[in-house]
């Protein structure tokens, strides 16, 4: 398993050449080969979601998928938000409301909230609180979240689009 | 303006937001190695050797560690609450003859990569002659070692006359109780960067949490290095709880193998290791009895329990022990108790503290007893607690007995008129009657109420060293340790006020040695009460000395100046002429610093109430809980943004213990929550909105500002509150007696026959 293979990974808008081998996770491509530590990994099994990021916009888990089933596709990470030093409306929301404490889970918390709300702006109460019920945090009791991502709902249509930044 | 009780935010919350937290995974060093650890696949047996050569030929290992490449490393020891004779059930860093759970470290892997290091682990044979693993804290205790016994301490606390209340008691109310192991499960698994300089001949650990200095002096003395050849670094800290920070072997073994190797060594655990290698706790089982008389007032109150302690007693000793029979008795007055706990090993993953660390469990077992005598004497489970509470008058309050060294005084409170607040903020009588008139209509639905005293602020001491810059800007040195509880704003706040500062001039370092001393760190709800204080006297001292200064640069007596928002002003005139922080530093060659000590030998007590509501969906047997109050009296909150934040969390987590979380084995000793599929957490999914109502009623004394700790209370009384919750839903006291009540548990409450159930194992005898 330790052949490499070279692959071009498109991240917020910045191609990453890369050799990798074929086992190696996206979350570890994205820390380790693209140096991008901002995705975290919380179980390494799809269930936590701290290493989520947007595939082709989409909220997906960096641990369950391969670099190399990656390339070609425009992928989004916490450190593609902010833009020239202003934060993007969610990570706002998470600081002003308190949606954060030990921030390990936040990551992937943004990724998701950005990715569903991108989605569907308009997206009812219910709805909201399923979908971020994908991700776990261990220490807010996620009330301060869903206040927060709430909040950024009505701020993200002032904020350009990212697309495939 | 006042920081402290305002709700301002975090200044640490930046980073965190933008992908630029440095967590233990994120850190690398030049020519570091990766360390993978061979674990034992069974719980028990004898280790006869480990089949390392193919490993150790492998291309791409740099070496490979068994028992014998660490025999002159001690195991590790104890931090808080040792007993005498507990030495012998401390853990080696890497199994020598025995293997005592599924999970121990038997060898070590060294290699350029991590994957590199996970294929060549795979490679080392340990050969285990398997034994029968003992899984039960309850069967007659073995031989751990010869010459051992698996029961490595019984723990008494007592006071009063215990047989005269039996005799003399109306009735006996008896309850067999337990709560299951669960643990604290940071989302942030451990982690360890070791980085040794040849240079300086300094040794570094980065990754270190909670208790930096302890785990410095500690591994200092395992490894014969001297103090100041070793320092810990906390960078950023994905959750504590109480288990992150502790010394571990992986974290003895990267420092050793750093030592020995000469590089950099990198250690990350992952989820499957975590589950079955750091810390859990709970797991205890209580036989309680209470001699009351016929208004529901407890003479006297009686219990055993058995801690099943796992496969070693690691750093906390016996402090889960020890405080559970210290907090068993609560709030309540109680003028007879005997406590006897046993601390049972058994061949599970070693178990330490986690969150409210024997008051999760005492306050289930106190609570479920007062519901049990309120349904005993067919009484309002409320008036029962209102017989029992210690008054307001009464305070300070002692009993007689020690917890964790230092005496049991409670310091201030009102108890009732906290019970009495908290139940007119949530509703409480609205709440009886919507329920009931659901109820009759056919939910299952209930709600239940739990009464806690918490404790915080352990001593002994905390020092804080605050140092105004040429700049103008403030640098606190602490040793506290920051575990994401937002240490860097409530100290900040602190220093503000002390100061007369500016919030957003102040930096505040924690959990680095080579910037302090000493330092206690994070844990028993401390930090605000121990470093806070400290702060407090060397903001203090430095504003005293500021002004002298800027009286003579100013012309102006010091006692005619203030400091405003950074610039000494004169105080009958704020607008007129002022100096600011930065010209005030660089007028003077002095180094404007200083420091403080705040010492303590007891500890200040908060106490609150939890109100849980719940229904169970008959068909599934789910439980949905609906609403969460608490009521939580800490004194002074410093920021009750971050004080709430602290409190609905930690309801989480007791939602979680209490409906949720359990780690199972197999009968053989086989681990089987070793997934985040298996282990369930709550997600917002599963949590109600938590409404919490915080309280000032009860400053402590004990400290210059007045504050308790705010870390535990949201998790104190949630398996109280629920448990009796579900019995009220259930139309039936006493039928919930063990935590988690997961659906299956609660089937089979549900198949039992529906008629006239008594409560738990009630005995009377009736005088």
């Amino acid at each position: 398993m330790t052949e490499r293979i070279e692959i071009t990974l498109r991240v917020n808008g910045e191609p990453h050449r890369i050799a990798v081998e074929p086992r190696r996770t996206l979350a570890d491509a994205l820390r380790e080969d693209c140096g991008l530590t901002g995705t975290h990994l919380g179980c390494e099994h799809g269930v936590c979601g701290a290493c989520t990021v947007l595939l082709d916009n989409r909220p997906v888990r960096s641990c369950l998928m391969f670099a190399v089933q990656a390339e070609g596709t425009p992928i989004r990470t916490v450190e593609g938000l902010a833009r020239d030093g202003r934060l993007h409306p969610l990570q706002q929301a998470f600081w002003d409301h308190h949606g954060l404490q030990c921030g390990f889970c936040t990551p992937g918390f943004l990724m998701l909230a950005v990715g569903v709300l991108e989605a569907n702006p308009e997206i009812g109460a219910a709805e909201l609180r399923e979908a971020l019920s994908s991700n776990l945090c261990r220490c807010t009791g996620y009330q301060n979240i869903l206040k927060a991502v709430r909040a950024a709902a009505a701020d993200m249509s002032a904020w350009p689009k990212s697309g495939d930044r | 303006m006042a920081e402290i009780g305002r709700s301002v935010r975090r200044l640490e919350d930046r980073p965190l937001l933008t992908g630029e937290g440095r967590f233990a995974a994120d850190l690398t060093a030049p020519g570091m190695l990766h360390m993978r650890l061979v674990r034992s696949a069974v719980a028990c047996g004898r280790l006869v050797g480990v089949a390392a050569e193919t490993a150790r030929r492998h291309p791409g290992a740099a070496a490979v560690w068994t028992a014998a490449e660490v025999a002159t490393i001690p195991p590790i020891d104890f931090r808080l609450t040792p007993v005498a004779g507990l030495e012998p059930y401390r853990q080696p860093v890497l199994a020598a003859s025995r293997v005592r759970y599924v999970g121990e470290p038997i060898a070590a892997v060294f290699a350029g990569d991590a994957y590199l290091a996970e294929d060549i682990a795979e490679l080392v044979e340990p050969q285990i002659e398997t034994t029968p693993a003992c899984l039960d804290p309850l069967a007659p205790p073995t031989a751990f070692e010869p010459g051992f016994s698996s029961e490595a301490a019984v723990i008494r606390k007592s006071y009063g006359d215990i047989e005269a209340a039996f005799a003399r008691a109306d009735a006996v109310v008896a309850l067999d109780l337990a709560v299951a192991r669960h643990s604290g499960v940071p989302l942030e698994t451990r982690g360890a960067l070791a980085v040794p300089d040849e240079a300086s001949g300094i040794l570094r650990l980065y990754g270190a949490a909670k208790v930096p200095h302890y785990n410095r002096a500690a591994l200092a003395r395992m490894l014969g290095l001297p103090l100041d050849k070793i320092h810990l670094h906390e960078g950023h800290v994905g959750g504590g709880f109480g288990i992150r920070g502790e010394l571990y072997p992986e974290d003895v073994l990267a420092c050793a193998a750093a030592l020995r190797l000469r590089r950099p060594i990198k250690w990350v655990e992952d989820r499957h290791e975590h589950l079955m290698a750091a810390n859990q706790s709970r797991g205890q089982m209580h036989r309680i009895r209470a001699a009351i008389d016929r208004r529901g007032f407890i003479l006297g109150l009686d219990d055993e329990f058995w801690l099943d302690q796992g496969g070693y007693i690691r750093t906390h000793g016996v402090t889960v022990s020890d405080l559970t029979a210290a907090m068993l008795p609560g709030p309540y007055v109680i003028p007879a108790y005997r406590c006897v706990g046993h601390v049972r090993l058994t061949n599970k993953t070693p178990a330490g503290t986690y969150r409210a660390p024997g008051r999760f469990e005492s306050s289930f077992v106190r609570e479920r007893l007062l519901d049990a005598i309120a349904a005993r004497l067919g009484l309002d489970p409320v008036a029962v607690r209102r017989v029992n509470l210690i008054p307001a008058a009464a305070l300070p309050f002692q009993r007689d007995f020690s917890a964790i060294g230092t005496e049991l005084v409670y310091d201030t409170g009102d108890y009732a008129a906290l019970l009495d607040k908290t139940m007119a903020k949530a509703g409480w009588s609205e709440l009886r009657r919507s329920v009931a008139a659901r109820r009759e209509k056919g939910e299952l639905v209930g709600l239940g109420l739990g009464f806690f005293v918490e404790k915080s602020g352990l001593g002994p001491f905390e020092d804080a060293r605050i140092a105004l810059d040429r700049d103008g800007t403030i640098e606190v040195v602490t040793g506290a340790a920051s575990i994401g509880q937002g240490v860097e704003t409530a100290i900040a706040q602190i220093c503000a006020d002390g100061l007369g500062a500016a919030l957003d001039s102040i930096r505040v370092v924690h959990g680095q040695t080579d910037r302090i001393a000493r330092g206690f760190g994070a844990f028993a709800s401390r930090v605000t009460v121990m470093t806070g204080s400290a702060v407090t006297l060397a903001a203090d001292q430095l504003r005293r000395r500021l002004l002298v200064r800027a009286g003579e640069m100013m012309q102006a007596a010091p006692d005619r100046l203030t400091i405003v928002e950074g610039r000494v002003v004169v105080a009958a005139a704020p607008a007129g002429p002022s100096l600011d922080f930065a010209a005030l530093a660089r007028g003077t060659d002095e180094d404007l610093a200083e420091e403080a000590r705040f010492a303590i030998d007891h500890m200040t007590y908060p106490y609150g109430v939890h109100i849980a509501q719940l229904r169970i969906e008959r068909d599934s047997c789910n439980i949905v809980v609906e609403r969460f109050f608490v009521g939580y009296d800490i004194g002074r909150a410093v920021n009750p943004m971050l004080v709430e934040g602290q409190i609905v969390g930690g309801v989480a987590q007791g939602i979680g213990g209490s409906l949720l979380e359990e780690f199972v084995w197999d009968d053989a000793g086989q681990p089987l929550a070793v997934t985040f599929a298996d282990y369930l957490m709550p997600t917002m999914a599963e949590m109600p909105p938590v409404e919490v109502a915080l309280f000032e009623d009860a400053p402590t004394p004990l400290n210059p500002l007045g504050v308790k700790g705010a870390g535990e209370g949201g998790i104190n009384a949630v398996g109280a509150a629920i448990a009796a919750a579900v019995d009220d839903a259930l139309g039936r006291p006493g039928a919930i007696r063990r935590l988690p009540i997961t659906p299956r548990a609660l089937h089979a409450i549900l198949a039992e026959s529906t008629g006239a159930t008594p409560v738990g194992d009630t005995e009377i005898a009736v005088r």
